[in-house]
């Protein structure tokens, strides 16, 4: 979505709430602050021009290189980002909104870091998120049932950050 | 469902006192769609909920993605969809090529629709003759069998593979198609275009097919949306998407010049280029009769899809370009690309950050978002009409655990 004047709307109909943005980018997108992300989508959903009616996927990318060399050469700090993909059935149109996170909240390794659940606002959102919380390990808060869905409830560690292990056994299975 | 009463003589068991009780529905195949579990809440015959357990399939497909260069991330693919390997094939080539920016030529454009069209009829081919085995007929499964089999001969003989195939990839394709196929593959359409009569004789317009469809796990338009349904299931809802033409540019351009009508019932009617069965009057928007018969129409549209790139491939004299290196670089960015695969929309996210590798890879599968609203469809259904429900979804285990 790059109409002109869109970034200014959500600006205005909730102030603060866009914290970065790139337009040029192969796929625009919109940076929301962590705590807004829910607010923003019910109004995109409900009340933005056009409405975006529909999610197509949540993505967690972990920024965190685990090779000391390249770690020092990189340009970012290490954190967490979320990825919306929102489609517009009337309009046909598409939007992303990226959200940034600490890896761990309060930077204490196996805390996850918390998020607004968008899962009030699209029903796709609901599995959408559990699969992130199952493999990405972030933690949204007001999902009606967050639980993994894809490796099994008593899994320990989240597969798509940078630094997992794979355990050495599960359940007396050999792992690797 | 219409309330129970007393009197209503259909209800027998009415005065038989039932109990709540939990039933499992596999997890070992329970309809040949892959390993899913369903864990129903049933009072007698009436099905309270529905939740479905996923994740016996499950290979960590993006992590693996996370190690590989694209081009060797596409037998991967292959393995997401294993009865449409070729859309995801494509799906994922064309994530790659907007992310890098590159172009394939006219020749490459024409094949991968062709080839991509072809699978999509194999798929719903598989969509069908399943959906009758989850119903309890056996022969339409034969029939629908007997002419995928011409289709995977007709793919193996392109890249060596019945079912994954690698072959759509980064750049291109990986080989030319071998001389005389074209007229192979002419005569295979000429031969399967009656042939579609027998499958509506069979399943469309039987009537114990009609009882066990019509009416029955109605999805309403507006709440396919809310769930991010896509496909045949969205379009039996009667929305009218479909990203071969309402997509990015970066995939419609693929089906430039294309005649093809959406198929979509649109004031109350469907596009009739054809002879199709008219709808029962039994059947409703949304149910499972609408999401099968959208699938047959597609057969029918994508037969005339593949005659029309065959023109147009065999009109291109240039050679089919080289797929891009192994090793290719990726630019730094992300790129999200949607395509219309058989089951419905297939995403793919690649994030890429200067190296080969990329950074952080995505897929999201339609079968996924179609098989999360079953909870929905299956409130206060009867056991029997489970199957009814979830095959009329067309799902494939492969992609929804990845």
């Amino acid at each position: 979505m790059k109409g002109p004047g869109f970034l200014e709307s959500i600006e205005a109909a909730c102030p603060g709430a866009v914290v970065g943005s790139q337009l040029e980018a192969l796929d625009p997108w919109i940076e929301i602050a962590p705590a807004r992300i829910a607010e923003v989508c019910q109004w995109l959903k409900s009340r933005g021009e056009p409405r975006f009616d529909s999610l197509q996927c949540i993505t967690a990318v972990d920024w965190l290189e685990t090779d000391p060399k390249k770690a020092a050469k990189v340009s970012w700090q290490p954190h967490l980002e979320m990825v919306y993909h929102l489609w517009s059935t009337p309009a046909r149109a598409t939007l992303v909104l990226k959200v940034k996170l600490p890896r761990w909240s309060g930077d204490v390794a196996g805390h996850l870091p918390e998020i607004p659940s968008v899962a009030g606002v699209w029903r796709t959102a609901d599995w959408h998120e559990r699969e992130v919380y199952d493999l990405s390990g972030v933690s949204f808060s007001g999902h009606p049932d967050l639980r993994r869905i894809l490796c099994p409830e008593d899994w320990v560690g989240y597969p798509l950050r940078k630094d997992y292990e794979m355990p050495t056994e599960y359940h007396g299975i050999r792992c690797r | 469902m219409p309330d129970l009463i007393e009197d209503d003589p259909r209800i027998i068991e009415f005065d038989v006192r039932t109990d709540e009780m939990l039933v499992n529905m596999g997890p070992q195949h329970p309809s040949t769609h892959g390993v899913l579990r369903l864990v129903l809440r049933t009072d007698g015959e009436i099905v309270s909920e529905t939740e479905p357990h996923i994740g016996y399939l499950h290979r960590c497909a993006e992590k693996i993605g996370e190690n590989l260069t694209p081009r060797q991330w596409i037998p991967y693919t292959d393995r997401l969809d294993y009865l449409a390997a070729m859309n995801m094939n494509l799906g994922w080539a064309l994530t790659v090529e907007k992310l890098m920016r590159h172009e394939v030529g006219e020749k490459a454009r024409h094949l991968r629709v062709l080839i991509a069209e072809l699978n999509r009829i194999s798929s719903h081919l598989v969509g069908m003759g399943a959906y009758g085995l989850d119903l309890g007929t056996f022969s339409p499964f034969l029939y629908a069998f007997r002419e995928r089999e011409r289709i995977l001969d007709l793919f193996e003989e392109a890249c060596g593979a019945r079912l994954t195939y690698s072959y759509i990839t980064v750049g291109g394709a990986t080989a030319d198609l071998p001389p005389g196929w074209l007229q192979r593959c002419e005569a295979f359409l000429d031969q399967f275009e009656p042939i579609i009569k027998e499958y509506h004789a069979l399943l469309t317009t039987n009537a114990i097919f009609v009882k066990r469809t019509a009416g029955i796990g109605v999805l309403s338009r507006a709440m396919a949306i809310d769930y991010g349904c896509s496909g045949p299931v969205l379009r039996g809802s009667g929305v009218d998407q479909d990203l071969r033409r309402d997509g990015e540019s970066l995939y419609t351009g693929m089906y430039d010049g294309y005649a093809f009508e959406v198929a979509v019932q649109k004031e109350g009617r469907y596009p009739r280029d054809h002879s199709y069965p008219t709808v029962p009057s039994e059947a409703v928007l949304g149910d499972c009769w609408h999401r099968f018969f959208v699938r047959m129409l597609e057969v029918v549209q994508s037969m005339d899809l593949v005659r029309q790139a065959i023109d147009r491939y065999a009109a291109c004299p240039e050679p089919l370009p080289e797929p891009l290196k192994l090793f290719e670089k990726l630019p730094v960015g992300d790129a999200y690309l949607e395509t219309e695969a058989p089951k419905g929309q297939m995403g793919f996210y690649v994030v890429g950050n200067g190296t080969s590798i990329p950074w952080r890879v995505r897929a999201r599968s339609s079968s996924f978002s179609n098989l999360s609203v079953t909870h929905e469809l299956c409130r206060g259904c009867l056991i029997a009409d489970v199957p009814a429900i979830v095959g009329s979804l067309d799902i494939v285990m492969g992609e929804i655990d990845r």
